[in-house]
């Protein structure tokens, strides 16, 4: 059965690692639905946040083979139950005159910000989970959506545990 | 700290990973590193053609059991080394490729002779680097050949900017303790997985070792041989475990596969327990297995985890080092009586005979089957055959008996004609001080590929023999457009011109014969081992002699 995966990885920051990650997911035809990159608190190491989708026979491989490249330290799977996944974002939305404050309002609810105004748009900037940013995504629709961009989701384990080496 | 020349540091840190060869052909960007090996004691071989370096070095890698390295200058060099490379990975031959690069200031700007190497081999290499700086050059050697010869063996490219060996460093050789956070591959076999192993070895009827390359690479052979005896469980090999197993043993069963024999795909099948042993299990291995009975148990010990349930599902995985594993094994009380299926085996074997006869216009020639078993009574138990791809490949491989301390290398995963010559030759510098006889078993189509070599052959005496099969056929692609479309249906198989192959040979230099009788191949082939220095002998086998 096929599902989303979150996977967590922390990556030393070498020439290529990230040409590696993708061409592996390329050659082995697996498909990657986001992937983030950023620096850490070390700055020889990067964590990259991976959302896939694939049966378990497919994940196994997927964290198997990522787990081979030398580049990459440590690969985990962010667990929906501990973990954090979050994913940032911004939307221009049509708002005219008669429709601003309804969408403003919509965007409070959601604790999303404004960020931008003109007459004829607004941009909102959201930030949560798959389930709120879908939940929005219906709320807006009927103003008209000009454009998104998504960051992809980006993810901590809960509690004290640390991904290191 | 006196400064050190980038490039020279270079040769000074592959010395002290011992090595003694260089396969290499040089070019602008290598001016620097070819300028140190004048003063380098590290031999450096000129072959022929950069295609061939890499396959030069895994001969080399296979037969010392020490890291092969290869070197090409930038852009077409190094692209030129892409196919060794991917062979070297199919088969996890420890090598180490060295490319020349342009200037780092010229990098990404399609400057002259300029190529993403690094980008080129990502699918095909272990791991690479591309040196951006001379004092990184002690850690980067010393991780590359770490990385090379560890875990699951396999090649390392790195490569170096002309400006970059240009450099002087300060840096010395201090460079000694390897540490990569994320490369720690585990040898010990987890002890519970290892539990569950002997309580299945203990309750099956039908067992079977299952061995791959992993078994050969690993030098697990002694043990291998100590758990099967102890247990009287028969060992199958892979095409790249040819080696793994004493083939004149009474528990020895073949070969499985596509191009394997019959009776070894009928005894797997058979089998309650696979205890598959470093073997990929990929499609061509196990293509000719038909449906594994449900309960079929699969015990899976090998280093690369990635390897084990990626082919074939797989109850009890071990990921661990083959030799340790199986030294673990042994010492455990497995022992259960399998005499039972050990003479059901025996059946399967009369059933299933291994097939010398041909029919005439054939049998008017060479017949390559009863060839290579001769060959197996004229040789010395320290022997090493290197098998080309094609016919010639499965007729040395099935046909000619491993035993002893004889050595079958083949490129077996990625199946690249051309791999012969060269690989024989590395074998043959590994070998200079010792007593060792080299066989080149290679088609008309495969030797074509590589015959350039013939020139370092000659510049250097190698002590090699050349089996070379003519068919004037690329005979095993048109066999299989016999099988899929029928005869006649022949499309781009034929080698047309009919080259004089001894004519070629005395170009050399090289001792020839020609034989079309098996006969004839029987008186000249002792002669062609006395000789001191490289002899090929022509085979003669008819276009229509496809069985394997
Ligand atoms: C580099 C490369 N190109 C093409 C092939 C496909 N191929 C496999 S076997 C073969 C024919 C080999 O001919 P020859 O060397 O004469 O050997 P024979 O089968 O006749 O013994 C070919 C073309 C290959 N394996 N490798
Ligand atoms: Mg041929």
């Amino acid at each position: 059965m096929e599902k989303k995966t979150c996977l967590s990885l922390l990556v030393e920051n070498n020439f290529g690692v990230l040409s590696r990650i993708s061409g592996l997911f390329a050659r082995r035809g697996y498909n990657i639905d986001s992937l983030t990159v950023g620096t850490t608190e070390k700055t020889e190491l990067s964590r990259i946040t991976i959302t896939v989708t694939g049966d378990d026979q497919i994940l196994t491989q997927i964290k198997k083979q990522l787990n081979k490249l030398i580049d990459v330290i440590t690969v985990i799977e962010l667990k929906p139950d501990d973990s954090i996944i979050r994913e940032l974002v911004f939307i221009k939305v049509k708002a005219d005159d008669t429709t601003r404050s309804q969408i403003v309002e919509i965007a409070n609810m959601f604790r999303a910000n404004i960020v931008d105004v003109s007459r004829e748009s607004l941009v909102i900037e959201i930030t949560g989970t798959r389930y709120k940013i879908e939940g929005f995504f219906e709320m807006v629709e009927p103003y008209g959506i000009l454009e998104f961009v998504r960051s992809g989701d980006t993810g901590l384990q809960r509690g004290g545990k640390i991904l290191s080496h | 700290m006196i400064p050190l020349l980038a490039s020279k540091l270079i040769l000074k840190c592959l010395e002290r990973e011992n090595v003694e060869y260089v396969f290499g052909y040089p070019g602008g960007a290598l001016l620097p590193l070819y300028e140190a090996f004048r003063t380098s004691p590290i031999k450096h071989i000129l072959v022929r053609n950069e295609q061939t370096a890499p396959h030069y070095a895994s001969g080399y890698a296979r037969e010392s059991g020490r890291v092969g390295v290869c070197l090409a200058t930038s852009g077409p060099g190094a692209t030129n080394l892409v196919t060794g490379i991917a062979t070297a990975y199919l088969d996890s031959i420890p090598i180490v490729a060295i490319t020349g690069q342009v200037d780092r200031a010229l990098i990404g700007t399609d400057a002259f002779q300029e190529a993403d190497i690094t980008g080129a081999t990502a699918p095909f290499t272990k791991h690479s680097y591309l040196v951006q700086n001379a004092a990184d050059i002690p850690r980067i050697i010393r991780e590359a050949f770490h990385i090379a010869s560890t875990g699951r063996p396999g090649p390392v490219l790195i490569d170096i900017p002309r400006d970059v060996q240009l450099e002087n460093v300060k840096t010395g050789l201090t460079y000694d303790k390897v540490d990569i956070m994320g490369y720690k591959p585990n040898l010990n076999g987890h002890s519970g997985q290892i539990k569950r192993a002997i309580k299945k070895i203990k309750e099956a009827q039908k067992p079977v070792i299952y061995a791959g390359g992993g078994v050969v690479l690993g030098n697990a052979q002694q043990e291998l041989l100590a758990f099967a005896e102890k247990n009287n469980i028969p060992v199958i090999t892979s095409l790249m475990g040819i080696g793994a197993f004493p083939e004149d043993h009474p528990l020895y069963c073949g070969i499985v596969g596509s191009h394997g024999y019959k009776y070894s795909n009928v005894v797997m099948n058979g089998a309650d327990l696979i205890i598959n042993i470093g073997a990929r299990m990929s499609n061509r291995a196990t293509s000719h297995l038909t449906k594994f009975e449900k309960d079929t148990d699969f015990v899976h010990i090998d280093i690369d985890p990635a390897e084990i349930g990626k082919n074939m599902e797989t109850n009890i995985p071990i990921v661990g080092d083959a030799r340790t594993v199986l030294s673990e094994l042994i010492q455990k009380d497995t022992v259960t009586d399998h005499a039972a299926w050990l003479a059901a085996i025996e059946t399967i074997r009369i059933e299933n005979p291994l097939v010398y006869d041909a029919d005439p216009p054939c049998s008017d020639l060479i017949n390559p089957k009863v060839l290579f078993k001769d060959m197996s009574e004229m040789t010395s138990d320290n022997t090493t055959v290197v098998g080309d791809v094609g016919l010639n490949q499965i007729w040395s491989a099935l046909y000619y008996r491993i035993i002893k301390n004889r050595r079958y290398y083949t490129s077996g995963g990625l199946g690249t004609m051309g791999y012969s010559i060269p690989a024989a030759c590395g074998a043959a510098f590994a070998t200079l001080d010792k007593p060792k006889e080299i066989f080149i078993v290679c088609g008309d189509g495969s030797f074509q590929m590589s015959m350039g070599e013939l020139g370092v052959i000659a510049e250097h005496q190698l002590n090699v023999n050349i089996i070379l099969i003519t068919n004037t056929k690329l005979g095993m692609v048109r066999q299989l457009q016999f099988d899929n479309y029928g005869k006649g249906h022949y499309s781009g198989t034929d080698i047309n011109f009919d080259i004089d192959f001894m004519k070629l040979a005395e170009a050399y230099g090289i001792k020839s014969y020609k034989v079309d009788k098996n006969a004839d191949f029987n008186k000249v082939l002792p002669e062609a081992i006395k000789h001191q220095g490289p002899t090929l002998i022509q085979c003669q086998v008819h276009p229509d002699f496809i069985r394997i």
